[in-house]
This record gives structure tokens, C-alpha cells and sequence, in this order.
């Protein structure tokens, strides 16, 4: 266990070295580009704020029962099924009848791979929609994949819409992931006070223009809807004239007649041509801009507007219209988002948490440093050697793979301080039962060494299967320290078994004949 | 170079009971006054505060929340003197004025209504926000954390030892785990997520110490035969003792460096670590070594493992 070939004894200088120096380069700046790496700080430690949003999918369920169910009616009449009763149950079934003529039909209709009424999934090998037939009553639901599919759609959408939002305010190196089925996560490092990105990320966006009708009571075409500010209430028709789909760019502006912040809108061909033909019939009709179910405002149709661009007026500041604008040009979430976790550290926070995590891990580095030297004099040197290779090793590695630090995770690296002289000891309290029995300075050493490595593995596995653990249970900062931990397990047990052996044997083999050695 | 000869079984049969009366407390402690769990497990809203003239009371910040009818508030000074820690059950509350739900900027209220009650003079160094069905979801994944560890170290040390060196291991563990959050149940201690962190570090921990001696316990077995298991985990404890005594000293010294000088943040974790070193390291020789002299381990036990 002592020797050591020439080779060896190179390879472990040059891997410390290339560690001391990416750890290094955390702290100084070198000019070679050689290593552009660095290790990023966890939003507890470099201040930041991390939201978790989940889509609440159920309106985008109710509009696509709703779409299939408007398919279906139009696929009846085209082909002359005779149908009763075709309605949506609960927000999750399509119920129906058919006349006994058609039920065979029609029930292979649906389980037809290539038919576009209930289309195939061939990678999950299952329909959209699950169905049952009693007599002549027909059932749909959606098949636990077509679930799935309406979700990640929605998510898909959602992820892009909310990464165009974050972008358009520009903070800094936003982080943008997809969580789950329906679950997003923002980070934002060094934004303090998430309010703005909050309140455009709690809009869906949702933009039409309608006309107000004349009519008291609400009926089948229209809906009673209310004033943003809530103090009024309108009546407003269904039939939409332009959505916010049919916008190509929106900005606010100062109007100069008015002397009011408003909101320029431009619209496509389609839009620009829609809106002509509907502003031109209804000429002194009031039009009512919809955003999320509520009226921004609904000014009075003077001229027809054909030059495919125009105003939303409102109670605007020029930053609330600096937002409405944002949130028409990213374009509308498919899906309301709720924010269902917000974590937000200030920066003089992240810096405080720093400075005393380092101030934590350079006492305890000292105190564990000190106790050994006392307790092993000159193998307590040859431990600390080790120790502190093992810390350049560590956050050497760190670097390498970027991970990212948090309190906990200083944490772990100040618990591997203390933990990792444990290797050591068992190897020096071995070699000192070992000398008891065996004369020979070297080959006592060499069973010390030998005779403490189950132990050592046993002791070091077992903190391992925790960090393994916490790795994939933990979240956010608890994450940060089962890396440090587990990584920490690694570059202990290399720097006992390389540095600290070979420095051992360095010193043994000059000093072999020498009394009490240990 | 020290040699020592204690003899550590003549008391364990006093030391069990101890033990064991030990768990009892932290059982009845645990279903009845139960665990005082942060926000991360019960939901809520957690804000830091820091006055930054040092004049703000706590009252003041107290009597200002009452007048927000947040329900229950809890203010109470969080390390330095100016520091302070609020919190309430209430997340991003949603009011229903009509038909039409609004989602309320609670954050941007609260700082309003300070302002206006104390004046402008703090800021928030830290706001979190756990929505109930992410509280559920975190102490479920935490549990299902704790367990799975206990599992695996139980089945590492079966593939490793004998099942009788798994049962003493195991019942070390609970004990190890139930004493810490027994010690944070009385003293009403937060239970958050870095709590779940430190459990699960005492559960390596502790085994990491109870390993070293079975793996002695152990050797020892093979060398000889005519020692009673009684006097052969007396010897091995003692054997291993001096290594015991240094590894418990520098991590201590490590925890404690991080519990003084670490921050408020840290101190919850730090304190768990330090309970479960010091339970972990007592449990390791009066829990695991008497459950091997109770399970009659002998010579056999481990040879015919041997011959398998």
C-alpha cells in the first residue's frame, strides 16, 4: 500500500494542480481563456427571486371539449347522422345519441387509426378520447394520453410565451424550466422585488374586440362583463371581431389631442381587414376592448378604421401601458398560470449569507486544522495537507461542472471538512494497533492501511446513499448540499488514499527505522 | 498513544432503559404536541425584515400586522437586533368582488400598510411564498426522503454485515432520528427544509459510526472464538473508541463553527447536526453493539455466512 510507481506519483501532482487552479479561478481573474468556468451562486446567495407557476388547465380543457364538440355536430349534418341530446358533461364527457342505424357505424368510425374524429397516438398506441356505447348512447372522454398530449401542448405554449414576457422586461439571465406536466420555474437572479414580472406573468393575456349591445339583460350572444377599475358593468356580445392573435405589434404612446398614455396597436391583413369592415357597419356603436374578461375601455366608433392600426384608450400610466403593450406583443398564455411558490432573497441578504458561510468555513477549517496538528503532530500535518487538497479538489470540481453553490451547500462543504479527517484517523488509529504486534515501521503501516479500507468504504457508502438521496428528493439550496456532499465524499477518500499515502509513505520509508513513528 | 479500557456494557442494560424512556418522551412528544413546521411544510408566507434605523419595536410590527387581518402572525426578532421574521398562513389570497377573481399583490399591500404604520425606513431582505399544495408535495417528498434513506441503509448494511448488525443499525437510526426531532418538538424548534437535509446527514452519519465498530465487532468475531459476544463489542467499542471520540470532535467542531458563525439561516440545521452527531455517536455503542449481544451474535452467525 505504500509504494508508489513514478507515474502514479506524477499523474496525482498534476491533477491536484489543474484542481488548485480551477478553484483558483473562481477568486482571480486569468487572462488565458484556458478554463472559462465558474461556479454559479444559488439564488440565496446571489439574491434573486425563484417563482414556481402551475398552468390550470381546465379552461383549455372546456374550450377543446367545446371545439370537438362543435366538430361533431358539423361532422353529423355532413354526413347525415340523425343525433340527440350532443352535450358536454361535467366539463370532461361529449355525451350523445344516435339512431340504432348508426351506432356501428360510427363506433368504428371512432376506433379507426386513420379517422380525424378520434385521432391514434401511434407512439403511446391509444386514442384521444376514450369511449363507451350503451344501446345508443355514446360517451367520450379524453384517454389519459390525450390529456397528457392538451397539457405539454399547453405547456409548450406557455413555456414560450413566458420566456418572450421575462425577455421583453430584460432582466438578467433569466432561467426558464419546464417542471412536470404543468408546472414552470423562473428564476430570476438579482431582481429583488418580482412584482412587475408577477403581475404580467398572472395575465393571460387574452385580448378581443367586441361590440356593446344595446340590450338590459344578457342573452344567448352576449355576456355582462365589467369595467377593469369595477365601476361599471357592460353588456357585450360573444361574436369577436379581431383577438389579440391578429395583432402584429403594440407599444404605448402619448396621444397628443388627448394628452393621454394609450396603446398602439398594428394588426395583419386579416385583422386589419376585419376590423375595416366591422368598424365601417358600426359606425357610433360602442367597441369594447376585452383583456381577460374585463373591459379596459369601450370608446364610441366614429370613423371606420381601414389603415389596419389603432388605439386602446384607458386609465393608463405609461407604465401600466408600457405592460398592457408587452403582454399583446408576447401574446396571449394558453392557460391562466398561478404562481404556487415564490422564493425571493434580497442582494444585501445573499451577500451577508456569504460572508458568514465563509466566515462558518474558515473557522471550522482552522479549528479541525489545529486539532489535528495537536492530536497527530506530524501525520495531524500530513491530514491537513490532504484536507485542504480535498477542499481545492472540491470546489475544483464544482467549477468544473458549474454547479451551483448555496447556504446549504456551504454548508456540506464545511461538514465535508469535518468529516473528511474521519478516513484519516482510521488509518492512523489502525496503524497504531498495527505497531503494537509488528515491529517493521512499513509493514505496519502498509496493514494499517490495508486492514482500515472496509471501514472507510463501509462509513463513506452510507453517507453517500444520503446525499444520493437529498439529490433527487431535495429542491433548490437542499440540492446544493447533497452536491457538495457527495462530491465531498470523492475528493476525500482520493485525497486520503493519494495525497495523504503518498506524503505517508514519503515520510515512512525515510524514517523506517525510527521509534514510536505515529 | 492511548489505550482504553472501559467497560462500556457493564452499563448498558441502564443506558437501554434511558434510551428507550428517551424515545417514549420523543414519541409522546411527537403525537401530541406534535412539530412546529415552517412554512416550507404547512404554507404561508415568510418575510425578513430589517429595520434599517433601528428604531422600529417589535410591537410595532406586530400591532401593524394585527391591522392587516393577515390571521395568524407570528413577529419575533431574528438574530441581530434589527432583523425580524414574520409570519402568516395567508399566500397570494384571492378576493372575489362579482364574478370576476383578482389576484392580490399581498407583498405590495403589506409594504404599503408598514410604510404607512412605521414608516419607510426597513426593507425585505427575504419574502418566500408556499402555496398549500407545494407544502403538501414538500413534506411529502421529505418523508418519503427520510424513509427511503432508513431503508437503504438498512439493506447496505444487510448486503454488507448479517441481518442481526442490520436490526442493531436500524434501531440506532430511529433512535438517532427520533430523539432530534424529539429535541425540536419540545422546544418548539422550526421543522423546514433544511431540517429534512440534516436528517437525513444524521442518518448517514450515525451509520457511518455504528459501521466502523460492527465492521470491528466483526473482525474481531473471526479472531475469536472463545470471547462472549458481551466482552467482544466491549473490546471492539474500545478498540475503536479513540477514532470515535476524534471523528465526533471535528465534525462537532465544524457544526458548531457553522451554528456560531453561519448565520440565522443555518442555525436550525447546524443545532439538528450537532443533536444527531452526539445521539448518533451514543447510539452507535449502547443502541447497535447491545442489539447484537441481545440477538446472541457468535462466531457462527458470521462464518456461516462465510460458507454461503
Amino acid at each position: 500500500m505504500l509504494y508508489f510507481s513514478k507515474i502514479r506519483i506524477i499523474v496525482i501532482v498534476v491533477l491536484t494542480i489543474i484542481f488548485v487552479y480551477l478553484t483558483a479561478s473562481n477568486f482571480f481573474k486569468f487572462d488565458d481563456n484556458l478554463i472559462n468556468k465558474k461556479i454559479n451562486l444559488g439564488l440565496d446567495l446571489q439574491g434573486g427571486s425563484y417563482l414556481l407557476l402551475e398552468i390550470d388547465n381546465k379552461p383549455v380543457i372546456t374550450q377543446r371539449l367545446q371545439n370537438k364538440l362543435s366538430s361533431l355536430r358539423k361532422y353529423f349534418k355532413d354526413e347525415n347522422y340523425k343525433f340527440r341530446n350532443l352535450k358536454i358533461i361535467n366539463n370532461e364527457t361529449i355525451s350523445f345519441e344516435l339512431d340504432k342505424d348508426f351506432v356501428e357505424k360510427f363506433t368504428s368510425i371512432l376506433e379507426n387509426k386513420e379517422s380525424n374524429i378520434n385521432p391514434y397516438y401511434q407512439r403511446f398506441k391509444t386514442h384521444e378520447f376514450n369511449f363507451n356505447v350503451e344501446n345508443n348512447l355514446f360517451n367520450l372522454q379524453y384517454s389519459r394520453y390525450g390529456l397528457i398530449e392538451i397539457k405539454k401542448t399547453s405547456l409548450d405554449q406557455a413555456l414560450e410565451i413566458v420566456r418572450r414576457r421575462i425577455d421583453e422586461v430584460g432582466t438578467n439571465e433569466p432561467n426558464i424550466l419546464r417542471r412536470g406536466s404543468d408546472r414552470i420555474i423562473v428564476e430570476l437572479p438579482g431582481l429583488d422585488d418580482p412584482m412587475r414580472i408577477k403581475s404580467l406573468l398572472g395575465k393571460t393575456a387574452n385580448l378581443t374586440f367586441r361590440f356593446v349591445v344595446q340590450n338590459d339583460e344578457p342573452s344567448f350572444g352576449s355576456e355582462k362583463l365589467l369595467f377593469e377599475d369595477g365601476s361599471e358593468e357592460a353588456i357585450v356580445s360573444k361574436r369577436i371581431i379581431i383577438s389579440g392573435e391578429n395583432l402584429l405589434d403594440a407599444k404605448p404612446k402619448m396621444d397628443n389631442q388627448s394628452n393621454q398614455t394609450v396603446v398602439q396597436f398594428t394588426l395583419d391583413r386579416v385583422g386589419a381587414k376585419r376590423f375595416g369592415k366591422a368598424t365601417l357597419s358600426g359606425v357610433g356603436k360602442r367597441l369594447a376592448i376585452v383583456l381577460d374578461g374585463k373591459i379596459i375601455s369601450a370608446p364610441i366608433v366614429r370613423d371606420a378604421i381601414v389603415g389596419g392600426s389603432g388605439i386602446i384608450t384607458g386609465d393608463f400610466t405609461f407604465q401600466s401601458a408600457t405592460d398592457l403593450a408587452l403582454l399583446l406583443r408576447s401574446g396571449a398564455l394558453p392557460a391562466p398560470l398561478n404562481i404556487i411558490e415564490e422564493r425571493t432573497v434580497g442582494p444585501d441578504l445573499g451577500q451577508d449569507s456569504i460572508n458568514s458561510g465563509i466566515l462558518a468555513l474558515v473557522i471550522g477549517f482552522f479549528l479541525v486544522i489545529f486539532f489535528m496538528l495537536f492530536k497527530y503532530r506530524i501525520f495531524g500535518l500530513i491530514a491537513n495537507i490532504a484536507l485542504i487538497t480535498n477542499l481545492f479538489l472540491l470546489v475544483g470540481i464544482l467549477t468544473l461542472f458549474e454547479a451551483t453553490l448555496t447556504l446549504p451547500g456551504i454548508a456540506g462543504i464545511i461538514l465535508t471538512v469535518g468529516m473528511a479527517v474521519d478516513a484519516n484517523v482510521l488509518i492512523f488509529e489502525r496503524i497504531k494497533e498495527e505497531i503494537k504486534t509488528e515491529k517493521n515501521n512499513i509493514l505496519a503501516f502498509d496493514s494499517g492501511y490495508n486492514r482500515s479500507k472496509t471501514a472507510i468504504i463501509d462509513a463513506n457508502i452510507t453517507t453517500l446513499i444520503s446525499a444520493i438521496i437529498l439529490f433527487f428528493l431535495g429542491s433548490g439550496p437542499i440540492k446544493g448540499f447533497s452536491i457538495t456532499l457527495g462530491v465531498g465524499i470523492f475528493t476525500t477518500l482520493f485525497s486520503v488514499y493519494f495525497i495523504a499515502r503518498l506524503l505517508t509513505s514519503l515520510y515512512v520509508t525515510r524514517n523506517k527505522n525510527k521509534e514510536s513513528l505515529i | 498513544m492511548e489505550d482504553y479500557k472501559f467497560n462500556f456494557n457493564k452499563y448498558f442494560k441502564l443506558f437501554n432503559i434511558f434510551s428507550i424512556s428517551l424515545v417514549i418522551i420523543s414519541i409522546i412528544l411527537l403525537i401530541f404536541k406534535g412539530l412546529n413546521f415552517g412554512i416550507d411544510f404547512k404554507g404561508g408566507t415568510l418575510i425578513e425584515l430589517r429595520s434599517i434605523d433601528n428604531q422600529t419595536t417589535i410591537s410595532q410590527i406586530r400591532q401593524s400586522f394585527l391591522n392587516m387581518n393577515l390571521g395568524d402572525v407570528t413577529v419575533k426578532e431574528f438574530g441581530k437586533n434589527n432583523d425580524f421574521l414574520i409570519k402568516f398562513e395567508a399566500t397570494e389570497e384571492e378576493s372575489k368582488p362579482g364574478t370576476i377573481t383578482i389576484k392580490r399583490d399581498l407583498i405590495g399591500e403589506i409594504k404599503i400598510m408598514l410604510t404607512r404604520d412605521i414608516g419607510p425606513t426597513f426593507e425585505f431582505r427575504r419574502v418566500e411564498k408556499v402555496g398549500p399544495k407545494v407544502s403538501v408535495e414538500l413534506l411529502k417528498s421529505g418523508i418519503i426522503a427520510i424513509g427511503l434513506s432508513l431503508a437503504a441503509m438498512l439493506i447496505y448494511i444487510w448486503i454488507r454485515f448479517e441481518w442481526q448488525f442490520s436490526i442493531g443499525a436500524i434501531l440506532a437510526l430511529f433512535h438517532d432520528v427520533l430523539l432530534t426531532l424529539g429535541f425540536f418538538s419540545l422546544f418548539s424548534l422550526e421543522i423546514n427544509l433544511s431540517i429534512v437535509a440534516a436528517v437525513l446527514t444524521i442518518v448517514g452519519y450515525s451509520m457511518n459510526d455504528t459501521v466502523v465498530i460492527f465492521d470491528r465487532v466483526r473482525e474481531n468475531l473471526k479472531k475469536f472464538s472463545d470471547i462472549t459476544i458481551f466482552d467482544l463489542t466491549n473490546i471492539s467499542i474500545n478498540e475503536t473508541l479513540s477514532r470515535t471520540i476524534i471523528t465526533s470532535v471535528t465534525t462537532l467542531l465544524a457544526l458548531v463553527s457553522i451554528y456560531i458563525f453561519g448565520g440565522e439561516i443555518l442555525k436550525g440545521f447546524s443545532l439538528a447536526m450537532i443533536l444527531g452527531v452526539i445521539f448518533g455517536t451514543y447510539s452507535s455503542i449502547y443502541i447497535a453493539n447491545p442489539t447484537l449481544i441481545l440477538l446472541n451474535v457468535s462466531q457462527k452467525t458470521i462464518l456461516k455466512d462465510d460458507n454461503d
